[in-house]
């Protein structure tokens, strides 16, 4: 026969073990209502930002906005050269950025030895994600419009923005690396792989997804970035296009684009806030929006991608 | 030359005076002389931080991976007396006649067929049929064929914990090693996948020659013709199984095969 226990625990004990947790659930429930509250409070008003930008500029969201050149007259101004500006200059930033920033991160993780100077080297990449972007763009305008020679040119901005996203892709590189586990890349050498063939074969590979993510972060930030653009010399009316990038015949790619002059999506925006007419204000509201748009878009992009290589690759 | 030994048994390798030393200074292994016999499984026991995986590390120069490592002493292999710790010997020259299997199931994250052709591709292999012929081989040398011979393109991850390990050893074998070293390769396996494991085990001594390290005693006197006791980084005791587990020499061997200690 079963044995029924007749006190388990005395009474009092068991009202004051409980009178205990509600106590410390309380914790629980202080700091989840403080995030939230915090977390609410900034989206929303990051949300108003918004909205209040596409309500002003609303007028103005026609397909002309963005086939038509600046104009004196703000409603004939449109914003052609910024956007293809900014793409130009993005495509420059990302072919320097992205092989320099995962060679950096590979070597620095892979083959440097650890002592000193690679930690000197560390303190000094994450310090430079942090650096204020005109600090870049006065280094650009001494290095490579003067010493260089490059000029105010759609090279020099992407070079530029280059340097200011080089610290995201290495530190991003170094970090989605050291996830690796150790019993993988022990696996890898273990069937008699060389450094090299690890590295193409396994590291890299594995840490592409965190390595995109940064890609896309730094140049979503590039996107933005007006400072060191200014400093370089970017130009603020610009009612021309860049030769174009391909042609028909051969040898169907050219590179006169990069040599020239042009301008980018703030700084259209900036220049058109700083007028006094109210039309011109309007326009500076549309390009806000349509900048905090593809700043989203390429976030989101970027959080998509994380989430469907996760999938594929779970440690 | 044909090295012969006590048990009459021809030597694959053997460990010589074998010392060897952490970067941190830390001595995990001390004096160890040991040999390994072809076609035979040699099992190392002894409690947990007594240098046996340290010593089976040594083999594939795995150390070599992280700087400050030191060894002391040589591990010759047999035939070509080649003293596989020699500094002129490229440790992946070592990793490609000696392989190794891991406590825990290690896949690359790709597809089945990738993980055992990996290291072909690293030899240089790359003819399709060659690749094919010598997938499928090793599949079936790790009696995993028939369960994934319709899904090769599959994730090597899709696969249950044992069949894994079964593709790791597969991994393994693919390069047809002289040597084949497991770290407790059962330490993360259910009994099933434990018992597939080791009868696959005994049919591989026929090709090649074993060294495992195990936890389990049972383990090791089950599948191992010899087996050798560690404690504190030193070789107690070496010799046939039958005798370790019924006559040991040692008095610390049997305090520990009899559960006195450890």
């Amino acid at each position: 026969m079963a044995k029924i226990a007749i006190k388990a625990k005395n009474n009092n004990d068991l009202s004051e073990i409980r009178a205990l947790i509600k106590k410390h659930k309380k914790n629980d429930l202080i700091f989840a209502a403080t995030g939230m509250f915090v977390i609410a409070s900034l989206t929303i008003t990051l949300l108003i930002l918004f909205l209040d930008l596409v309500i002003d500029g609303y007028p103005r969201f026609t397909l002309d906005f963005f086939s038509n050149f600046p104009s004196r007259r703000a409603l004939k101004a449109g914003i052609l050269s910024a956007w293809i500006g900014s793409s130009l200059v993005l495509i420059v930033t990302f072919f320097v950025a992205v092989p320099l920033g995962i060679a950096a991160g590979v070597y620095l993780e892979e083959y440097a030895k650890k002592n000193w100077i690679s930690d000197l080297i560390e303190i000094n990449v994450s310090n430079l994600a942090g650096v204020p972007s005109i600090i870049y763009g006065l280094l650009a305008l001494g290095l490579f419009v003067y010493s260089f020679g490059l000029g105010q040119s759609i090279l020099t901005a992407g070079l530029t923005l280059a340097l200011l996203m080089l610290p995201i892709v290495i530190v991003s590189t170094r970090e989605s690396i050291r996830a690796i586990p150790v019993h993988i890349r022990e696996a890898a050498f273990a069937v008699g792989a060389t450094k090299w063939q690890v590295v193409i074969n396994h590291v890299i590979p594995y840490s592409y997804g965190g390595i995109l993510t940064g890609v896309i972060i730094g140049m979503a930030r590039a996107i933005g970035e007006t400072a060191p653009v200014i400093t370089i010399g970017a130009l603020t009316f610009i009612a021309f296009l860049p030769p174009s990038p391909i042609s028909t015949s051969a040898p169907f790619l050219n590179f006169e684009w990069l040599e020239a002059a042009f301008t980018v999506l703030p700084i259209q925006m900036f220049n058109w806030i700083s007028r006094p007419q109210h039309a011109f204000h309007v326009n500076a509201a549309a390009t806000g929006a349509v900048i905090i748009v593809l700043t989203a878009l390429m976030n989101g992009f970027a959080i998509r991608l994380r989430y469907k290589i996760r999938k594929k690759i779970k440690w | 030359m044909v090295d012969k030994n006590k048990h009459n048994e021809i030597v694959k390798a053997e460990s010589k005076k074998l010392d060897f030393y952490y970067a941190d200074g830390t001595q995990a292994l001390k004096n160890v002389s040991l040999p390994v016999y072809e076609n035979k499984i040699t099992a190392l026991i002894g409690p947990s931080g007594c240098g046996k995986s340290t010593f089976l590390r040594s083999f594939n120069r795995m150390h070599d991976l992280y700087p400050g490592n030191r060894y002391d002493g040589e591990i010759v292999l047999h035939p070509d007396n080649t003293n596989i710790l020699d500094a002129k010997v490229d440790p992946i020259e070592v990793r490609m006649r000696i392989s190794m299997v891991f406590q825990k199931p290690n896949p690359f994250p790709k597809s089945i067929y990738e993980n055992v052709a990996y290291g072909l591709r690293v030899r240089g292999e790359n003819n399709a049929r060659t690749l094919d012929d010598k997938v499928e081989e090793a599949l079936k040398g790790a009696s995993l064929w028939d369960e994934v011979k319709d899904r090769l393109q599959d994730l090597a991850f899709n696969l249950s914990g044992g069949q894994q390990q079964r593709l790791c050893i597969a991994r393994a074998l693919a390069t047809e090693p002289e040597i084949m070293l497991f770290d407790e390769p059962t330490s993360a396996l259910d009994p099933i996948a434990t018992v597939n494991i080791e009868e696959l085990m005994s049919g591989l001594k026929e090709k090649l020659s074993i060294l495992i390290v195990t936890h389990n005693m049972q383990q090791a006197a089950r599948i191992s013709d010899y087996t050798a006791y560690m404690y504190l980084g030193e070789l107690i005791e070496h010799d046939a199984t039958d005798k370790i587990f019924t006559t040991p020499t040692m008095k610390e061997t049997e305090d520990y095969i009899t559960g006195k200690f450890g």
